[in-house]
């Protein structure tokens, strides 16, 4: 048992110590070589060939947030997965969406997850969005000497702002600099195609079907230019992941919802192969 | 210099365990009850802030008497131990039984070490299963006793005569607000016998709740719906949103169960 090593079963001085509400603190002192960024990766010639996540989308509407992650992780140019899912849920209101190495990605995703519950159960309240933003800037901050190696963890995070009242979406790059996003954003590779789309395709008063149906549609032109993300699998009916965080809380739309949306933005690219027009003034 | 006076070892233990007791028995009382779809933990506490039953993990719960800041120690404690043990292996490896161990080898050691004054608390640890019959409460003492209960369990200054009580009226199958309605009846008994009156805000009602469809089971009972429960009413089903729940209970809906916190 972990947590009681020594022979007389009691708990360890670490875990009664008062003060911290922070597991990844606690970790540090208690086993400091289970947290992510005390490990350090052997020398290696080379970039390390690995899983990557591609392409994270998020865009905002009044009244929520909408985050969607397309399917697929590649290494190199193999398709490694296809139906990887790259979208969770940190808590109750908020989600974490993350490109990068995959591998890295889910366990900081795991820890980022355990961190606020953690920190909700020991405090009895729930860290502000803000808060919760800035724990996950530690963490990346911890994987710099990977990120160096070429294993950068990419995150976005979204959720809905309790004390303000509306959905925001935070970015970071792999030194963990923060920044807060207007309306919408996306990360990955295909990140560039989908961010075109979605500076065409966004309004700021979109409804939840039109912010979830833009997202897809982003993923679409992002899967169309570049390779490394998925498209809709029809054959396989593999779709992506869409997580809406309202008021209400996160809650990932079901398989049945996602289906009939790509559905929509495939039959509408058979007519128009580019997707919908925008004005040119 | 003086030399101190031979104590003979069991003095000291009785005089220790003396010391603890007295310490618990000041406290108001903590009642844990078994009912049909969980586990029911209700105490007589007036804040809102300093709780007495509190979330520990997904299952597991954990309620305490004494002093404040010796159970609140060792709660934190527990937290720890169970997001390690969920963090290192899963989530479905971290069990009420582990935790009770390690509360119970804590708190044995504390009270036999001379140089520590022993914790004058008492503590439950419950794990809701998936049926009743896969239900478990362990009580455990200031000298790290565990004592493995069913049905109900009283803990605290009155706890003797509460739990009388409660073993005479208890029924597995109770509703909760049939349970609530025990628990309170059993609170309410003086050490003299006669009853007082307990209301919504004296109480610091908690449940695990099998039937929740969320993976953290844990929720407090606050408000309007303890008023209800009170009162005899039919509980309101389950709010959409927790919000009122003081962040006990966050965890997101079933279609998200193959969540990587879960591998």
């Amino acid at each position: 048992m972990e947590a009681n090593p020594r022979s007389t079963g009691r708990l360890p001085a670490a875990f009664l110590t008062p003060g911290s509400s922070s597991f990844m603190e606690f970790l540090g002192e208690h086993a400091p070589e289970r947290l992510p960024g005390n490990r350090e990766l052997p020398p290696v010639k080379g970039k390390v060939e690995a899983p990557h996540g591609t392409t994270i989308v998020a865009a905002t509407f009044p009244g929520g947030v909408v985050l969607a992650g397309d399917r697929r992780a590649t290494m190199g140019n193999m398709i490694a997965q296809r139906d990887i899912e790259k979208v969770f849920p940190a808590d109750e209101y908020s989600a974490i969406g993350i490109a990068g190495t995959a591998g890295l990605a889910v366990e900081m995703v795991k820890l980022f997850q355990l961190e606020l519950e953690h920190f909700e159960k020991v405090e009895g309240t729930v860290l502000s969005l803000e808060g919760k933003a800035n724990r996950l800037t530690t963490m990346i901050r911890q994987n710099l000497g990977m990120a160096m190696q070429g294993l950068a963890v990419v995150p976005v995070f979204a959720g809905w702002d309790l004390t303000r009242e509306r959905g925001r979406i935070f970015t970071y790059d792999v030194t963990g600099g923060r920044s807060e996003e207007k309306g919408f954003a996306a990360v990955g590779s295909g990140s560039v195609f989908a961010r075109g789309s979605l500076k065409k395709l966004y309004r700021d008063d979109l409804t939840q079907e039109q912010a979830a149906t833009a997202v897809v549609q982003a993923l679409y032109d992002a899967a169309d230019d570049d390779s490394a993300t998925g498209g809709p699998d029809m054959a396989r009916k593999i779709f992506p992941i869409v997580t809406v965080i309202t008021d209400e809380g996160y809650h990932r739309l079901t398989e049945a919802e996602v289906t009939d949306i790509a559905r929509s933005v495939v039959d509408g690219r058979l007519e128009l192969p580019d997707g919908p027009r925008a004005e040119v003034l | 210099m003086s030399t101190p006076f031979y104590v003979s070892p069991q003095q000291a233990m009785a005089d220790r365990a003396e010391y603890a007791r007295k310490g618990i028995a000041r406290g108001r009382s903590v009642v844990v009850l078994q009912y049909a779809d969980g586990i029911l933990f209700v105490a007589e506490n007036p804040s809102r802030a300093l709780h007495k039953v509190s979330e520990i993990y997904d299952r597991i719960a954990f309620a305490a008497v004494g002093k404040y800041n010796e159970f609140e120690n060792l709660r934190i404690g527990g937290v720890r131990y169970a997001d390690l043990r969920g963090y290192t292996y899963d989530r479905d490896d971290v069990t009420a039984r582990g935790l009770a161990n390690v509360y119970a080898q804590t708190l044995g050691t504390i009270f036999s070490s001379a140089a520590e004054k022993p914790y004058e608390v008492e503590l439950i640890v419950a794990e809701v299963g998936d049926a009743p019959a896969d239900d478990q409460i362990y009580r455990l003492t200031h000298d790290g006793s565990i004592v493995d209960e069913h049905g109900s369990v009283a803990v605290g200054g009155n706890a003797d005569q509460i739990s009388s009580h409660l073993d005479q009226r208890h029924r597995d199958e109770m509703t909760l607000a049939e349970a609530l309605k025990l628990a309170v009846e059993g609170l309410a008994r003086d050490a003299n016998g006669s009853d007082r009156t307990l209301t919504a805000d004296q109480l610091e009602v908690a449940v695990l709740d099998r039937t929740r469809s969320q993976q953290r089971k844990f929720k407090r009972v606050l408000g309007r719906q303890l008023s209800r429960l009170l009162e005899g009413e039919q509980p309101a089903p389950e709010p959409t949103s927790d919000k009122s729940s003081g962040g006990a209970a966050t965890a997101p809906e079933e279609e998200d169960l193959d969540l990587p916190d879960e591998d």
